[in-house]
This record gives structure tokens, C-alpha cells and sequence, in this order.
């Protein structure tokens, strides 16, 4: 957890990109926590959020060999206490009719949503930062969670600054 | 919308600069209607190319149709790798792009080992190749491969063309890519339906790379800093790298290191760029580098690194590499700034403008050899103590470093050598002396056994008037030795030296070194069996096949391969099997525990210090 950074990769809205970004990761030897890509308000550009579990030095090589490929356009490693970062969960629990008044007491409280309900089930939908969707599965995880569904994390920057104007990480 | 940064657009190749890079008159055509083909042919030929190495085939027939009446010349190879070998020799000996051209499926896949080849040694080619039509891609078609997929990681981009209208954008952005920068193999994959489609081609396109901006002159503030730490070193070596060549810097590496008189070593890949004669220059780094440019690394308090990338062949054990020494690192690769050694100046930049900026910072406080006269006396005293040399082979066998010796002083500084992998490589690093630049070309990186003949070849092309030696093994040989028939066919009179142990001379010195001499696989038989016959091989190629087995022969062979110009030349040079290449640093050992000749390890008088 201490050495997870979020890079933000503006590429190309090209077909094989992707291929090249995490291919990139997996030749080096680096490993990919979270990824999550699509379309900016260009587009031309897609972004890439990926989750990276490195510490600094080798967080920089890969900055730099992702540099490289000449579809890559800007790399932004996004700070977590200057950016709001976001995964979505959908979560099928367990929830017969007995159970049901917590399972739709634990959603309240976690502003999530119930999105379908059948006679023992009900499919929860989540939004939040990873600590959050963690304490949300724990809270359910007694009644029975049958099927849960995660995307990567996406992320964007606090305040009026738009990362296609900010300062790119580009080290050395 | 625009794109994401101004800056981005501000870096982004023009026309004009393309055009300037690869060709001096730019080509103007106005739109004329042709097939994708017929674009592909004219953007080559806009681009400046002379001459193409390639087999056709299925999916890249249509191409060949308009190659067939273009002035752009086409070299019928016997193997897909002969032809990237022969562009990465091209490329190597012209400093131009080299180009080769192959089919679909296995075609395609031929090529992969020379240009993975290309790419480990940051060598200008780009690889044309035919696609199953578009239709037809993803289907398991016949001879279908996604070559795109394969090269993802040996290349430094590669393009799947979609349509006839941006192939000639994607090719001039292939030359681009694959000539600036830190220089690689760009490949383009063409759909055979797009080649057959109708077009309008144009010249010249405008590159869109948005996200390709090499950075060409280094930071003022990282030159001062450089200058500085020059300026307090005592013990300083300028360890000189590939890029120092490929920027074309070496009178400006001479002018450097004659002003500040700090020793030089020159790494495998940058051979003749600074001249082997040069009374400050050490000789090669690495496992098979001289005692003292090995000794230099490790003693000394800074290096500064030129275009070199502290590869494991050179640091050996990387945590006792140097292990006192501060790093300036230059690159025109950032990424090759701190990922194998930590650089406490690295400068990002093209070798040329570094050097440029670093005589001008350092001029006021340069002081010449005389500023290290302890280091000096440490290393000369080294230099006399353990010059590189050989024992002469006591069973009577010839030595195969006297023979590689004698075709360096026989036939001149003058020529180009090429060399396999394994032994004689190493022997013909040692023992053939190189005064100017693109004079030396081996496959450094990827070590490509194979690759001697087909660059060879690709070189003569490229400089029909100088004299071209392979020196090879007779490992090495087997593997590439077909493209001596396109030699004898196309006129490319090149001399290949088989340096003819019998063996897999390199694996073999390990086997002795390191398996208690146990030879497992390494005999190839042609001692033994004298199969093949490489004499008997040579004329069934077409060419003249020479025989050397003593020592008194040597000179009298050489010669007489140096006055055959009308076909290329084979000689057999059957050498004793038990040569081994000294001095060594044995894989995963520090440099310190270099070893002189077998169980002698040298001693150094650290008091000199």
C-alpha cells in the first residue's frame, strides 16, 4: 500500500495502444495494481489510469520507458491527497427476506445504490475511493456476497487545473 | 479540441525536417493516382533510399510489381535475417537507413532475430512487410502472423497500415523514428489489400508523432555541474559508448579528452571512435576488456559516461562496479540514465551537443594529461605490465589471434570489420587495431550469432569501395552462410576469415573454465569430419575458397584474398580448439577479480593511488 502511485497516461486514441502500455509493464517486470482507460474530452487522446506497486527508482524507469513509446503523449502521477480517485463495484449479496433491512441499512449508510432485486438477492452498485469499497465488502461480506465486479481506478486532479496544461512527469 | 499540450505540437516533426533527415533536396510530387503499392515505392524513393534487401512472396507481390522499374535497388536475399542483418550492416557502415522487405507469416518472422538485433544495438532499420488482407486479419490465415504483436517489444515502434492513403505519412515516419533519437527498427506492416487499393500519393506528408520529442541539447545547468565535477576529479575515465558514434561525435570525444588528458576506454559497440593508437586510450571495458580500461573503471573517482549504458557486460557485479566513482551520464535516452547505476549528474542530450558543451565548460580549467600525473603513472604502469596478448599455441595448432592479428595489419585501418559472436569476436575486438569510426560493426547487444556474413554484405553494398572483412566463426558461419550466394550473384566481393576452431569456441572456453572441461554439444566437426568442407562450401556458393592451416601461410593467404575483387572470398583458417579469450571477468563476478590469463590474477599497487 505505501509504494502504490496513480499514473495518469494521456496516449493516442489508437488500435494496440493499450497492448503497448501494459505489455511495457509486464516486459519490465513491473506489476499493474489497477488499470482503467477511455476517451478524454478529446477525441483523440484516451487516458490511462494505471496503479502501480513501485518504489521511486524503479517508478521512474518505468515513467521513463512509458515516455518512450512514441504513443504516449504525458505521463501525471497523481497525488492522492490533491486528486479524487475512484473505483465503481457492483455486488451481488445475499439478502433473503430477513436479511434484507441490514443489507439496505449497510447501503444507506454507504451512499451506495441498489440496482436489482430478486427473492434472495440484491445487486449493489458503489462508487468511491478503494478504502471505502473495502469497508463496504466487509460490512457485507456476512450476509454472502455471490458475485462482486471491480473496474480500475480512475482519478483527476483537485482544483480548476486541467492535466493537459499542468507539468508532466518526466523525470531526469 | 486540440491536442493536450502546445509543447507537444512545438516538438512535432515537419515535413521539411524529415525531409532534411534523410534526404538533401526535399522531393516534391503533386498528388498523382497509384496503387498503395506504388505509393510504398515512391515514399522510398522520396525518402532517399538506394537499395532494399528482401525476398518476395505472397503478401508482398504486389509491392514487388513497381520495385521491379524503381531506381531503388533491391538485393535478392536467401534468408529473411541475411536481409535485417544486411540493413542493420548497411545502416551501420552508411549511417543511413537500412531497409528490408519480406512477406507475411514466416517471412516476417524471419526477420524478428535481426531486428531484435537492431534494436539492442540502437541500429536505423526499417522492416517492410507484407499482411494478409485486412479481410483476412485475425483469421488464422494462411502464412498470417501478427508481426505487429511479435515485434511490440524488440522495436521501437512498428505500424499496421491501414489504408493506402497513410503509407506515405507512416514511412516517413518510420525513417523519422528510426533515424533521430536514440536510433532503432521501426516496421511497417502492409495489408496486401492495401497495397492493391487505388490511391493518390504526394510528397512530402506531415508527420503527426505527437508523443516523439527526443531531446537533443543537453541542460546548461547539468553541463556546468559535469564541468565541475571535472574539474575536481583525480582519477577520471571517459567511458565511451554506441552513441558517441551514432552522433557522429568523435572528433569532438578527441577534442575533449585531449584537453582535459582524462584516460578513455571505448566500450564493444563504440570501437574507432577513438583511435586505438591514441596514447589515452586504455582499450575496451568488460568481461573481455583490457586490465588497465577495466582497472581505470573500477579505481576511478569519476566517470564520465558518454552514449554508454553501464550494460552487465561492462559493470560486471553491478553493486561493486565503480565503486568509488560519481556518475555523470549522458544520454539522448533518459531511460538509460539511472536504471542500471545511479548518475549524480545525468544529462540528457545528443552526444554531439554534449561533448560540444562540455569542451566549452571545461576549457578554462583543463589542464591535460599533466593534471593526473598519479593516475597516469598508475595506468601506464598497468598498460606495460599487462598488455593484451596470447601464448603461442604449444601443440602446434595455428593461434587464432596471430591470424586475426594479420588480417588487421595486413589489410589496414582503412576497412570494415565485421565480426560473428563468440571468440573471434572478441579476439578481432582485441587484436585488429581501429582508428576511425563505423570501421568495427558487431552485434554487441543481443549477440547474434550468425550475424557476420548478411551485415558483411549489407555494408560492401553500402561502401562498394572500401574493403569488407567477416571475421566469423565456423559456428557462426553455419548459420548465415546462404547470403554468400546473393554476394556472388549481386557483386558484393566482401572476404569472410572463418576463424575454423571445430567448436563452439565461447561456449567451449566456459565448458573449460566453469564444467570441469566437460564438452557437451560443443564439437561441431568441422576438424573432425571437415563437414562442411568450407573451401568446397565456398565454391558451391560462388565464391573463391581459400585454406590456411600454419602460421607460414598467413600472410601469403590474406594477400591473396586482398587481390580477388571480382567475388567475395571464404578462407578457411583451421586454428587450434583450446584458445581461450583473456583477460576475462567470469559472468556475475566484479570486475575486481579480473583475471589476466588462466589462475593469473593481476596485482595492482593501490599506494599508487
Amino acid at each position: 500500500m505505501t509504494h502504490q502511485h496513480t499514473l495518469s497516461v494521456l496516449v493516442e486514441n489508437k488500435p494496440g495502444v493499450l497492448a503497448r502500455v501494459s505489455g511495457l509493464f509486464s516486459r519490465r517486470s513491473f506489476n499493474i495494481d489497477s488499470l482503467a482507460v477511455g476517451e478524454t474530452e478529446n477525441p483523440d487522446v484516451s487516458r490511462i489510469t494505471i496503479v502501480v506497486n513501485a518504489e521511486k527508482s524503479p517508478l521512474e524507469q518505468v515513467t521513463k520507458q512509458l515516455n518512450k513509446l512514441v504513443n504516449v503523449l504525458k505521463i501525471v502521477e497523481l497525488d492522492p491527497t490533491q486528486s479524487v480517485q475512484r473505483e465503481l463495484l457492483l455486488v451481488k449479496v445475499r439478502a433473503d427476506r430477513a436479511q434484507r433491512g441490514q443489507v439496505l441499512e449497510t447501503v444507506e449508510l454507504f451512499r451506495a445504490r441498489v440496482i436489482d432485486v430478486a427473492p434472495d438477492t440484491l445487486t449493489i452498485e458503489a462508487t468511491g475511493n478503494p478504502d471505502k469499497l473495502d469497508a463496504l465488502l466487509r460490512d457485507l461480506e456476512p450476509y454472502g456476497i455471490k458475485e462482486m465486479v471491480q473496474s480500475g481506478l480512475v482519478a483527476i486532479g483537485r482544483g480548476s487545473r486541467s492535466i493537459t496544461t499542468g507539468p508532466a512527469l518526466r523525470a531526469a | 479540441m486540440t491536442r493536450p499540450t502546445p509543447e507537444t505540437l512545438a516538438h512535432r516533426a515537419t515535413p521539411a525536417t524529415v525531409a532534411a533527415a534523410v534526404n538533401s533536396a526535399p522531393t516534391v510530387v503533386a498528388p498523382v493516382a497509384t496503387t498503395g503499392a506504388g505509393a510504398l515505392v515512391r515514399s522510398l524513393e522520396a525518402l532517399g533510399v538506394e537499395v532494399v534487401f528482401g525476398i518476395p512472396g505472397g503478401t508482398i507481390l504486389p509491392a514487388y510489381d513497381p520495385l521491379f522499374d524503381s531506381k531503388v535497388r533491391h538485393i535478392l536475399v536467401r534468408h529473411e535475417q541475411g536481409a535485417g542483418h544486411a540493413a542493420t550492416g548497411y545502416a551501420q557502415a552508411t549511417g543511413k537507413v537500412g531497409v528490408c522487405i519480406a512477406t507475411s507469416g514466416p517471412g516476417a518472422t524471419n526477420l524478428v532475430t535481426a531486428i531484435a538485433d537492431a534494436y539492442m544495438d540502437s541500429v536505423a532499420i526499417v522492416a517492410i512487410t507484407g499482411q494478409v488482407s485486412r479481410a483476412a486479419i485475425g483469421t488464422d490465415a494462411f502464412q498470417e502472423a501478427d508481426i505487429q504483436g511479435i515485434t511490440l517489444p524488440i522495436t521501437k515502434h512498428n505500424f499496421l497500415v491501414q489504408t493506402p492513403e497513410e503509407l506515405p505519412r507512416i514511412l516517413a515516419e518510420a525513417f523519422h523514428l528510426a533515424s533521430t533519437g536514440r536510433p532503432g527498427p521501426v516496421l511497417v506492416d502492409i495489408p496486401k489489400d492495401v497495397q492493391q487499393s487505388q490511391t493518390t500519393f504526394s510528397w512530402p506528408p506531415t508527420l503527426d508523432l505527437p508523443g516523439y520529442r527526443p531531446t537533443l541539447h543537453p541542460h546548461g545547468k547539468q553541463i556546468r555541474e559535469a564541468a565541475r565535477l571535472i574539474a575536481a576529479a583525480k582519477r577520471p575515465v571517459l567511458y565511451v559508448g554506441g552513441g558517441v558514434l551514432k552522433a557522429g561525435a568523435t572528433d569532438g570525444l578527441r577534442k575533449l579528452a585531449e584537453l582535459t588528458g582524462i584516460p578513455v576506454v571505448t566500450t564493444l559497440m563504440a570501437l574507432g571512435t577513438f583511435p586505438d593508437s591514441h596514447p589515452q586510450h586504455l582499450g575496451m571495458p568488460g568481461m573481455h576488456g583490457t586490465v588497465p580500461a577495466v582497472y581505470a573503471l573500477q579505481k576511478a573517482d569519476l566517470l564520465v559516461t558518454l552514449g554508454a549504458r553501464f550494460d552487465d557486460r561492462v559493470t560486471g557485479k553491478l553493486d561493486s562496479f565503480a565503486p568509488d566513482a560519481k556518475i555523470v551520464h549522458a544520454d539522448i535516452d533518459p531511460a538509460e540514465i539511472g536504471k542500471n547505476r545511479h548518475a549524480d549528474v545525468p544529462i540528457v542530450g545528443d552526444a554531439r551537443h554534449v561533448i560540444d558543451e562540455l569542451i566549452a565548460a571545461v576549457s578554462a580549467s583543463a589542464g591535460g594529461v599533466e593534471q593526473y600525473p598519479g593516475w597516469w603513472n598508475t595506468l601506464n604502469d598497468l598498460r606495460e605490465r599487462y598488455p593484451l596478448g596470447y601464448e603461442e599455441p604449444t601443440d602446434g595448432t595455428l593461434a587464432p589471434q596471430y591470424v586475426i592479428e594479420r588480417i588487421g595489419e595486413l589489410v589496414g585501418p582503412d576497412a570494415i570489420y565485421c565480426a560473428g559472436v563468440g571468440q573471434h569476436q572478441m579476439w578481432a575486438s582485441q587484436f585488429i587495431k581501429y582508428e576511425k569510426p563505423g570501421t568495427w560493426l558487431n552485434s554487441g547487444g543481443a549477440g547474434t550469432m550468425g550475424y557476420a556474413v548478411p551485415a558483411a554484405m549489407g555494408a560492401k553494398v553500402g561502401q562498394p569501395d572500401t574493403a569488407v572483412w567477416a571475421i566469423d566463426g565456423d559456428g557462426c558461419f553455419q548459420m548465415t552462410n546462404q547470403e554468400l550466394a546473393t554476394c556472388a550473384l549481386e557483386g558484393i566481393p566482401i572476404k569472410v576469415a572463418v576463424i575454423n576452431n571445430g567448436n563452439l569456441g565461447m561456449v567451449r572456453q566456459w565448458q573449460t573454465l566453469f564444467y570441469d572441461g566437460r564438452y557437451s554439444n560443443t564439437e561441431l566437426g568441422t576438424h573432425k569430419h571437415r563437414i562442411p568442407d568450407f573451401v568446397k562450401l565456398a565454391e558451391a556458393l560462388g565464391c573463391v575458397g581459400l585454406r590456411c592451416e600454419s602460421k607460414d601461410d598467413v600472410d601469403k593467404i590474406i594477400k591473396q584474398a586482398m587481390e580477388i575483387n571480382d567475388a567475395p572470398v571464404v578462407i578457411d583458417f583451421t586454428v587450434g580448439k583450446d584458445a581461450m579469450v583473456w583477460p576475462m571477468v567470469a559472468a556475475g563476478t566484479s570486475n575486481d577479480e579480473i583475471m589476466f590469463a588462466r589462475d593469473v590474477r593481476p596485482t595492482f599497487e593501490e599506494d599508487d593511488l
